[in-house]
C-alpha cells in the first residue's frame, strides 16, 4: 500500500505522544529562539528563489544565515522547502554578487565597466531617462520585469507617463493558458498557485507539464500525495519525465500534436454520453457547435496524426469518463509551444466543463473569496498620451503585454522610437527566443539599465549595473496569498544587505527622487508602508512578523455548492464551450486541429524543460546547486543514437534549421525520449564571464530557438517549433 | 531506549534533490561530497519503460561492518542504534571506506576525519526529525523509533512488505524500503 496522507495522519495520530521526536510545531519565529535558548534567531520571510512565494523560516546565527527552512504556517511551503529554496543561501553568499553600482566605459559586451556611487549612477541614469523623455515623450521608456522588484520600476514608469511595462512571463510562458481559460470561463486556472485539487483527483492527466522537475513545492507535494493516494496518472509527453515514471499510463505523443488527442477525447466523451450532462446543461453554452465541430475527431484519424495507439486513446479517455468529475486536467504552467496554444489551452478548458471538473473535488477548484484593497499613497499617475507599445494587433495579448513587440517596435521604432529599457530579474537575452532580434533591439537603445542581483549575460550588456539585495536582505510585500484559502505574507530581511547592494524598493524610490518625481517616491522606508498596507488589511503587523503567513478566515470555498454558486466573468455568464469572444474577433469559436510542420530526416524537434535543482538561468551560479547540475545534457533516443554512432556522454553540437550552432554539449543517449525529439534542460550556456561556475557549462537552448511562432489570439511566443541537426565538428 | 529508522516510500520520490541540499547545509558537507544522494534508474526499452527513484544514505547497521573495521573505535554503534563517528579519534585510515558497501562516508580533506549521515543526531537530540526527512517534499522519506511499536516507521514496517539495500551483505540495516516502483493502476 502506498502511504497517503491521510494514512499517514492516521499513524502520526496513533503515534503522539509516545514519540521521542516530540517537536513542538512552529507558532512564530520568537517562541522557537526562546525554546532553543541558543544564540540563534529565526526570521519569517518569502522566498524568491523562484516565484512560488514559498514561506521561509531563516536561521541566523551571528549576523549570518545559516540554514533556511519552510514555514509550516504557510500554505506554499507547509513546512518544506525544494533543493533551490535550501540553497537560498548559495545566492546569499555568492561570490560573484554584483556588489556596486557601475557604468559602461567599454562597448557594449566588452565587460568594461568603472565603479560608481549610487548617487552617481542612479544621477547618470536620471539624466539620460530625462533627456530620452524630453526628446521622445515617456513611452520611449520601457521595462522588463519579472519578480518582487517589478513593482518599484512600474512606479517609476507610471509616474513618467510611460505605459510600456511587460513581463515574460505572460508572452514566453503562461500567457495562453490564462487567456484561455478566462475565455471559457471568464477566469484563469490560477491564482498565487495553479488551483488543481491533485490531493482529491481521482485521474490526473499531465500534457508535457513535468512537475517534479517543474519543481513548485506544494503542488509537487500534492502530486506525491496523489501518487501515495492512487490516483491514476495518464502524462501525455513524448519524454518519459519523472512524473511519467509515476504514471499508469504514458503516452508518448508525437510532439506538437496534443491538440489532436484532446479533440478526439472530446468527441469520445460526447459522443460515447460520458460528460456531465446536468452540468453542462446548467452551466455551459455552445455544446452542440463543439459536438458538431469535433465529430471529425476520431480514434482512428488521432492515432495516425499523434503516434499513440487507438487503444491507448481510447483507454485513457475511458478513465475521464469513469471517474468524472474527480478528474484533473492540470493546465500546465509553460504553455508557449506551438503558436497555437490558446486553442490548445482552450480544448483543455472544454475538456474539463464536459467533466464537470470546475468548482469539484479533485478538479479546479474555485477562488477564495477575500479582497486585499489597494494602498496607494501618490498622486494619480498622468495618462499616458500614447498607447502602449505592448500589445501589437493582438486582441486577447494580457496586461502583462508582450516582451516581443515591444522589442519589434524597440527595433523598428514604428509607431515610436523606444530609447531606453530598465531590465529587472530577468535575463531577457536567455528568456526570449530570436537572441538576434535582443542584440539588434538592444543595439537601438539610448540607455539600458540592469538591476540584478546576478552578473547574468543581459545584465553585461547594460549601460548601468544596479546591484541589488537579495530576497534574504530586502523588504517586499505585503504579499496576498490566494491558495485554497486567502493569506498574507511578507519579505523581510534575514540580514542586511551585503557588498553596496540596495533593496529593489530603496533604488525605485531614489530613481525617482533624482528624476524630480518625488511624489510617486516613497514615504519614508518599504517597511513602514507595509504597516499601512497591514493595517488596510486588517492584518496584525507584529504577529505577521512573527509568524509569517496569516490565514483570512472564513475564505476558503473551494467547490460549488447550492450556497457557493460559481460564476463566470464571460459575455454570457456561462462557461462557454463556444467562445464568443474569440468568433468576434473572427477566430474558431471551438478549436480546430492544424498540423504543425515536422522536422525533415535526420533532425530533430528541440524541446526543453526545468531541472528541479534550477530556475531558468538565475540559479546555474549557485554553488550548492551547481554542485548538483553543471550543466544541461542533449537527451538523444538511444536507437537515433546508434543509428548515428553517437555515444552516451560525448560532446556534440546542435545545428538548427536557420544555422545556428550551439555550444557544446553532452548528449545523454536514453530510451526516455521519442525519435523525432531531443530534449534539454533551459538555463545554461551562460557567456558571462563573472558568473565563474556556470560560465561556459552546457549549452544555450534559447539561442537555437531562433525561430518562434506567434499566437494570433494572444501575441505569445511559441518556442518548440525549431529543429536541430546533430554534429560532432566543432 | 530507541532504535531509530527511516523507511522510504520510494513511489513518492520525484528525485527533487531538496533532501540532498538540505543535508548538505544543515551539515555542513563540504563541496562535491554527499551524505546522501537521490538515484533515478531506469530499465527497458522505450516505450516500455519502468524505474526506480532511491535514497541512498547511511543504513545505520545493526552489524556495521565500519564499525568493526576502525582500529580507533571511532566508528561505533551507540545506544540509540544510530552509528556514530568520534571525530576526535578518527585517524583518516579510510578502512571504514573500504568496508561499506554502501558506499556512505566520505573523508573530511579539510580536517582528516571519515564523515557520513548521522541520522542528524542533533536535531534528533532536539526532538527534530532529520533535515531530509523535514524537508521532503514528496513525503517519501519517513523516520522514527523501532523499539515504540505506535511509531509510523514501526506501523509502515508492519504493514507494508520492505526491503533492505544489499540484504546479503548481513550488515542489518535500519534503512527500509517500501514501494520500489509507483503502484500501476
Amino acid at each position: 500500500m502506498a502511504i497517503s496522507r491521510r494514512s499517514f495522519m492516521k499513524y502520526v495520530a496513533a503515534a503522539a505522544g509516545t514519540s521521542v521526536l516530540a517537536e513542538s510545531p512552529f507558532i512564530g519565529a520568537k517562541a522557537r529562539a526562546k525554546a532553543e535558548g541558543g544564540k540563534a534567531v529565526y526570521i519569517t520571510t518569502t522566498c524568491e528563489i523562484c516565484f512560488w512565494k514559498c514561506g521561509v523560516i531563516a536561521k541566523v546565527v551571528d549576523g549570518k544565515v545559516v540554514k533556511l527552512e519552510g514555514n509550516p504556517l504557510h500554505p506554499q511551503s507547509r513546512g518544506k522547502l525544494c533543493g533551490r529554496g535550501q540553497g537560498g543561501l548559495g545566492l546569499l553568499y555568492d561570490k560573484d554578487r554584483l556588489k556596486v553600482p557601475m557604468i559602461r566605459t567599454g562597448a557594449r559586451g566588452e565587460n568594461r565597466y568603472k565603479s560608481a556611487s549610487w548617487d552617481e549612477a542612479l544621477g547618470y541614469i536620471a539624466v539620460r531617462l530625462n533627456a530620452i523623455k524630453d526628446k521622445y515623450g515617456p513611452e520611449a521608456i520601457a521595462l522588463f520585469a519579472h519578480g518582487s522588484s517589478g513593482t518599484y520600476f512600474a512606479n517609476l514608469l507610471r509616474a513618467l507617463g510611460s505605459p510600456n511595462i511587460t513581463y515574460p512571463s505572460f508572452s514566453q510562458c503562461l500567457g495562453a493558458r490564462n487567456v484561455a481559460w478566462e475565455l471559457t470561463y471568464g477566469h484563469a486556472p490560477q491564482c498565487t498557485c495553479e488551483r488543481v485539487d491533485l490531493v482529491n483527483s481521482r485521474v490526473v492527466v499531465l500534457f508535457g507539464t513535468h512537475l517534479g522537475e517543474n519543481m513548485h513545492n506544494s503542488q509537487t507535494q500534492d502530486f506525491a500525495e496523489a501518487v501515495g493516494n492512487g490516483a491514476r496518472i495518464i502524462v501525455v509527453d513524448p519524454r518519459y519525465s519523472t512524473a511519467a515514471s509515476k504514471a499508469s499510463m504514458w503516452l508518448p505523443i508525437k510532439p506538437g500534436t496534443d491538440l489532436a488527442l484532446m479533440l478526439t477525447w472530446i468527441n469520445i466523451i460526447i459522443s460515447e454520453g460520458w460528460y456531465d450532462k446536468e452540468y453542462v446543461e446548467k452551466y455551459t453554452t455552445g455544446f452542440e457547435e463543439l459536438k458538431d465541430s469535433v465529430k471529425k475527431y476520431t480514434p482512428e484519424w488521432a492515432a495516425k496524426e499523434t503516434d499513440l495507439s487507438r487503444r491507448q486513446i481510447l483507454e485513457a479517455v475511458r478513465e475521464l469518463g469513469r471517474y468524472s468529475p474527480n478528474v484533473m486536467i492540470h493546465p500546465g504552467r509553460h504553455f508557449s509551444w506551438h503558436g497555437n496554444d490558446t486553442q490548445r489551452g482552450r480544448a483543455m478548458a472544454i475538456l474539463t466543463a464536459l467533466l464537470g471538473s470546475w468548482g469539484r473535488p479533485g478538479g479546479i477548484w474555485l477562488e477564495c473569496k477575500t479582497t486585499f484593497p489597494k494602498l496607494v499613497e501618490h498622486p494619480e499617475y498622468p495618462e499616458p498620451e500614447e498607447d502602449a507599445a505592448i500589445f501589437g494587433d493582438y486582441p486577447f495579448a494580457g496586461g502583462e503585454g508582450l516582451t516581443n513587440v515591444l522589442r519589434e517596435t524597440t527595433i523598428s521604432g514604428d509607431p515610436y522610437p523606444v530609447k531606453a529599457w530598465l531590465v529587472t530579474g530577468t535575463n531577457l537575452i536567455k528568456t526570449m527566443p530570436g537572441q538576434e532580434e535582443t542584440m539588434k533591439a538592444i543595439d537601438n537603445l539610448d540607455l539600458l539599465v540592469a538591476i540584478d542581483v546576478m552578473p547574468t549575460d543581459t545584465v553585461m550588456l547594460a549601460d548601468v549595473i544596479l546591484p541589488e539585495a537579495t530576497y534574504l536582505e530586502r523588504h517586499d510585500g505585503l504579499f496576498a496569498i490566494k491558495t485554497m484559502e486567502g493569506g498574507v505574507s511578507l519579505r523581510q530581511p534575514a540580514v542586511d544587505p551585503m557588498y553596496q547592494s540596495k533593496p529593489g524598493w530603496w533604488i525605485g524610490s531614489e530613481l525617482c527622487k533624482k528624476m524630480g518625481l518625488d511624489d510617486y517616491a516613497l514615504k519614508g522606508t518599504w517597511e513602514e508602508r507595509m504597516k499601512r498596507e497591514a493595517k488596510l488589511w486588517k492584518i496584525d503587523y507584529d504577529e505577521l512578523v512573527d509568524k509569517g503567513y496569516i490565514t483570512i478566515p472564513n475564505s476558503r470555498h473551494p467547490y460549488i455548492t447550492a450556497d457557493n454558486p460559481p460564476t463566470f466573468k464571460t459575455p454570457s455568464g456561462k462557461i462557454e464551450l463556444a467562445s464568443s469572444e474569440l468568433e468576434e474577433e473572427d477566430f474558431d469559436a471551438v478549436p480546430v486541429y492544424e498540423a504543425l510542420d515536422q522536422p525533415p530526416a535526420g533532425q530533430y524537434r528541440l524541446l526543453y524543460g526545468r531541472s528541479p535543482v534550477h530556475t531558468f538561468t538565475r540559479t546555474v551560479n549557485n554553488q550548492w546547486l551547481w554542485e548538483l547540475f553543471k550543466e544541461n545534457e542533449v537527451w538523444l533516443n538511444a536507437d537515433e543514437a546508434a543509428s548515428q554512432g553517437i555515444k552516451n556522454g560525448e560532446v556534440v553540437y546542435l545545428i538548427n534549421q536557420d544555422g545556428v550552432k550551439s555550444e557544446p554539449v553532452k548528449v545523454k543517449v536514453t530510451e526516455r525520449i521519442r525519435r523525432d525529439c531531443v530534449y534539454m534542460v533551459h538555463g545554461f550556456g551562460q557567456h558571462s564571464p563573472q558568473l565563474s561556475r556556470a560560465n561556459n557549462r552546457g549549452a544555450d537552448d534559447q539561442k537555437l530557438i531562433s525561430r518562434y511562432k506567434v499566437d494570433p489570439i494572444c501575441g505569445v511566443t511559441g518556442m518548440r517549433v525549431n529543429f536541430v541537426q546533430i554534429t560532432k565538428e566543432a | 531506549m530507541p532504535r531509530y529508522a527511516m523507511v522510504i516510500d520510494q513511489s513518492r520520490c520525484v528525485a527533487c534533490m531538496a533532501c540532498v541540499v538540505a543535508c548538505k547545509r544543515e551539515n555542513d558537507v563540504p563541496p562535491e561530497h554527499y551524505r546522501t544522494r537521490v538515484l533515478e534508474m531506469v530499465e527497458g526499452r522505450f516505450p516500455k519503460l519502468k524505474s526506480e527513484f532511491r535514497s541512498e544514505l547511511c543504513n545505520h547497521c545493526s552489524n556495521a561492518p565500519c564499525v568493526t573495521v576502525c582500529p580507533t573505535g571511532a566508528s561505533h554503534k551507540e545506544e540509540d542504534g544510530t552509528v556514530q563517528i568520534d571525530r576526535n579519534k578518527c585517524v583518516g585510515c579510510k578502512a571504514c571506506l573500504a568496508a561499506c558497501p554502501y558506499d556512505a562516508r566520505y573523508i573530511n580533506e579539510e580536517h582528516g576525519f571519515a564523515d557520513k549521515c548521522s541520522f542528524c543526531q542533533h536535531r534528533l537530540k532536539a526532538g527534530k526529525m532529520p533535515a531530509c526527512v523535514a524537508t521532503c517534499v514528496g513525503g517519501s522519506r519517513m523516520f522514527g523509533d523501532l523499539n515504540d511499536p505506535d511509531s509510523l516507521v514501526s506501523q509502515l514496517l508492519r504493514e507494508n512488505p520492505y526491503r533492505v539495500l544489499l540484504e546479503a551483505a548481513g550488515t542489518k540495516p535500519n534503512v527500509f524500503y517500501i514501494n520500489q516502483y509507483p503502484r500501476k493502476s
